[in-house]
């Protein structure tokens, strides 16, 4: 584990010196709020991050984040509140989205209940923090993977679930071909995310002069977006897909070619478990080999006692151990299929054909797929 | 020039005072020692940064409204004074319009017209009474119903009403339909205004209570004796009451006023772009140094709040010296 050295950055700025006491004091003021729940709410969250996972009797490799999850009976998953296709909760109060069910195949290995989840609800801005304090024990939030954040924040990317890219929504109207013919519109944009970062990019490099509108939530950006307060409303391309499937003529809208940047949607676990970070990366490693392997959660049940592909074998846990490497059971991926099924389904059934949001594959088809696409999984070996 | 040593302890409190004092100073002391152990210690363990160090480098992102000049390159440090001045600024405008407002209600709460009467009274309690950030989200979706730009009110010749803002002649050039939207001119935005307008009502419907209180405070024979020398009710108020009011009314003024200041941190509910909004949420969410930030930030609003008491005070004490020639 990296630690930080924070006195050179102290001895550099300026503004150290020039903040009295007082500073200190709030700081450790601040600190103190931040710090006190975590160790009465018992829990073990804080272990997590101070506990180096252990290398005991042979490959069990104990993680604090599983430990901690098998003893609280149900898993942690922070989400966006708000994002139909991926997460949200529907009109009866039940969870659903792409998001959502890769929480629910997470506690489908490792607690073999896809039900054994608490969503948490967490802002753009929140989410972050509520993973460092401990609140979830994985982040799933459409949050791109970067270098800052990787290197910087304290956390690990496990795996990249969704390949997306950001882009420009437009009334139809406007005539627009391209998003250069923004110069000058006013464009609503979300704070606290990527998206802010990019699209000053995007303009600058171009050397177009806009006006950006900043709002905190996504719905005011829609609001506002609806209301004509701004010209175009700029966020992830299946973001804006969702966007568009909840306005009121959606025909109306059209996205913009531009794709002004890569967006790795990744699930985020903190630095420091990596036996957790396993886990949380290969149940999607399960959801993509299951497709490219034809198991499906129709068909698992019976494939598991009849097929002879060893590799799906392996997968299944009909042959060999590769369970309990993870500190899992050893039907571990069986119990993803089954109850939440492979990455094909999934997509289609929260954003494919027969959502509301029609995306296509593109890049999230599997490698050897018609059109190729990134999915690639290791073997399970 | 200092005093005798037992003296000095006299004035302390006596010898078991100071040692209750000292041990209680030495227990917080230890505490602010053990809490920032604790902060560090977990910090590290995360593989988190700490230090100031993140001021100095560019911010990567736009902000809408900027009194100073600012590019995406710009430093973190900017955000923060950029962030800083429109606090500044709406907090200015809020606590001159606020002012105005709440005195204008609190005299008509007072005053013999029955209609004005139970129109401030209904202003009053309405607004007192419901939390603010819910008017901050009326007044944002009350301004997003204004007519986009296509189809803008004119209140005036070159005044233009949308929804992304008021439009006015200034510097020689008047707004026109143009592109996107409207060009040239001015624009008050839609953001300041809904932050301000949610402000001023709200803190309005405060300072009307204390000017009341303040008039209230002041002796009925003051009053008679004004009428009894011939003032009329301009004057009686003016020359009279509300100089001895304004004595009663000040201190409960400036804490409305710190409220004012304080209150402006929820901007971000509108999309106004003040120093938490700005630097709190934008720079914390790029940077990931949440302790240092948000101590940053309570610093500056500890800062104007000092200052704004003090001035207030100042103002006080000259009154108070005034009233005893």
């Amino acid at each position: 584990m990296s630690l930080a050295p924070d006195s050179p950055a102290d001895r550099r700025s300026p503004l150290r010196r020039a903040v009295p006491l007082a500073a200190v004091l709030l700081a450790v003021a601040v600190a103190g709020c931040g710090d006190d729940p975590a160790p009465a709410t018992a829990t073990p969250q804080q272990p997590a991050a101070q506990q180096q996972p252990r290398t005991s009797q042979g490959a069990v490799r104990e993680s604090a984040t599983l430990r901690a999850v098998r003893s609280r009976g149900r898993l942690n998953c922070g989400v966006n509140h708000s994002l139909p296709g991926f997460a949200y909760p529907d009109n009866r109060g039940v969870w659903r989205g792409f998001e959502v069910d890769y929480c629910r195949a997470i506690a489908a290995a490792v607690l073999g209940d896809r039900e054994a989840v608490q969503f948490v609800p967490v802002s753009p801005t929140e989410r972050f923090p509520a993973l460092q304090a401990g609140e979830v024990d994985v982040l799933i939030r459409n949050t791109s993977h970067t270098f800052s954040r990787d290197a910087d924040l304290g956390f690990d990317f496990a795996a990249i679930y969704y390949f997306d890219g950001q882009g420009f929504m437009v009334p139809r109207s406007l005539n627009l071909r391209s998003a250069a013919e923004l110069a000058g519109a006013r464009i609503c944009v979300i704070t606290g995310s990527t998206t802010e970062l990019n699209v000053a990019d995007f303009f600058r490099s171009r050397g177009l002069a806009y006006e950006p509108v900043v709002v905190d939530r996504v719905e005011q950006a829609r609001a506002s977006y609806a209301r004509q307060a701004c010209d175009a409303i700029t966020d992830d391309i299946s973001g804006l897909a969702s966007t568009r499937s909840v306005l009121d003529n959606p025909q109306a809208h059209v996205l913009l070619p531009d794709v002004i940047s890569k967006e790795p949607m990744a699930s985020v676990v903190r630095q420091g478990d990596d036996a957790w970070e396993d886990i949380v990366r290969w149940t999607f490693y399960a959801m993509v080999l299951g497709e490219e392997l034809g198991a499906t959660s129709d068909n698992v049940e019976q494939l598991r006692g009849s097929s002879r592909d060893p590799e799906l074998r392996r997968l299944l846990g009909a042959d060999g151990q590769y369970g309990r490497m993870l500190g899992l059971s050893d039907d571990w991926a069986f119990q993803v299929l089954r109850q939440v099924g492979n990455y094909g389904e999934v997509f289609e059934t929260n954003l494919g054909a027969r959502s509301p949001l029609r995306l296509q594959r593109g890049l999230n088809a599997l490698w050897r797929a018609e059109q190729p696409g990134l999915l690639y999984a290791p073997p399970i070996r | 020039m200092a005093p005798s040593r037992g003296g000095l302890v006299r004035r302390l409190g006596g010898w078991r005072a100071i040692v209750w004092q000292a041990g209680l100073l030495l227990a917080l002391a230890v505490l602010a020692l053990w809490l920032a152990g604790n902060a560090r210690a977990n910090l590290q363990a995360l593989g988190s940064r700490t230090g100031f160090g993140f001021l100095g480098e560019p911010a990567g992102f736009d902000i809408p409204q900027t009194l100073v000049a600012y590019s995406p390159q710009s430093t973190h440090a900017r955000v923060f004074l950029v962030g800083a001045l429109n606090t500044l600024l709406v907090a200015g405008l809020g606590v001159v319009f606020a002012t105005a407002l709440g005195l204008l209600a609190g005299l008509l709460r007072l005053s013999r017209n029955f209609l004005g009467r139970s129109l401030a009274t209904v202003y009053v309690e309405a607004v007192r009474n419901t939390p603010l950030p819910i008017q901050l989200l009326i007044w944002f979706n009350l301004l997003l119903l204004a007519p986009p730009p296509a189809r803008a009110l004119q209140l005036l010749p070159g005044v233009h009403l949308t929804n992304r803002g008021l439009f006015f002649p200034w510097a020689g050039t008047a707004p026109r339909l143009e592109g996107f939207g409207f060009t040239g001119g001015a624009a008050l935005s839609p953001a300041l205004t809904a932050l301000l307008a949610a402000l001023v009502v709200y803190t309005g419907a405060f300072i009307a209570e204390v000017v009341r209180g303040g008039i209230q405070a002041v002796s009925p024979g003051q009053s008679e004796a004004a009428r009894a020398l011939g003032l009329r009710e301009a004057g009686r108020l003016r020359l009279v009451v509300l100089p001895q009011a304004l004595r009663v009314m000040i201190p409960p003024l400036a804490s409305q006023y710190l409220n004012l200041t304080k209150n402006s941190s929820l901007a971000i509910v509108v999309g106004y772009p003040d120093l938490v909004s700005v630097f709190g949420n934008t720079s914390l969410t790029r940077t990931g140094q949440a302790i240092e930030s948000i101590a940053l930030i309570m610093l500056f609003y500890l800062a104007v709040s000092l200052l704004i008491s003090l001035a207030l005070n100042g103002w006080n004490a000259r009154l108070a010296r005034g009233d005893r020639r």
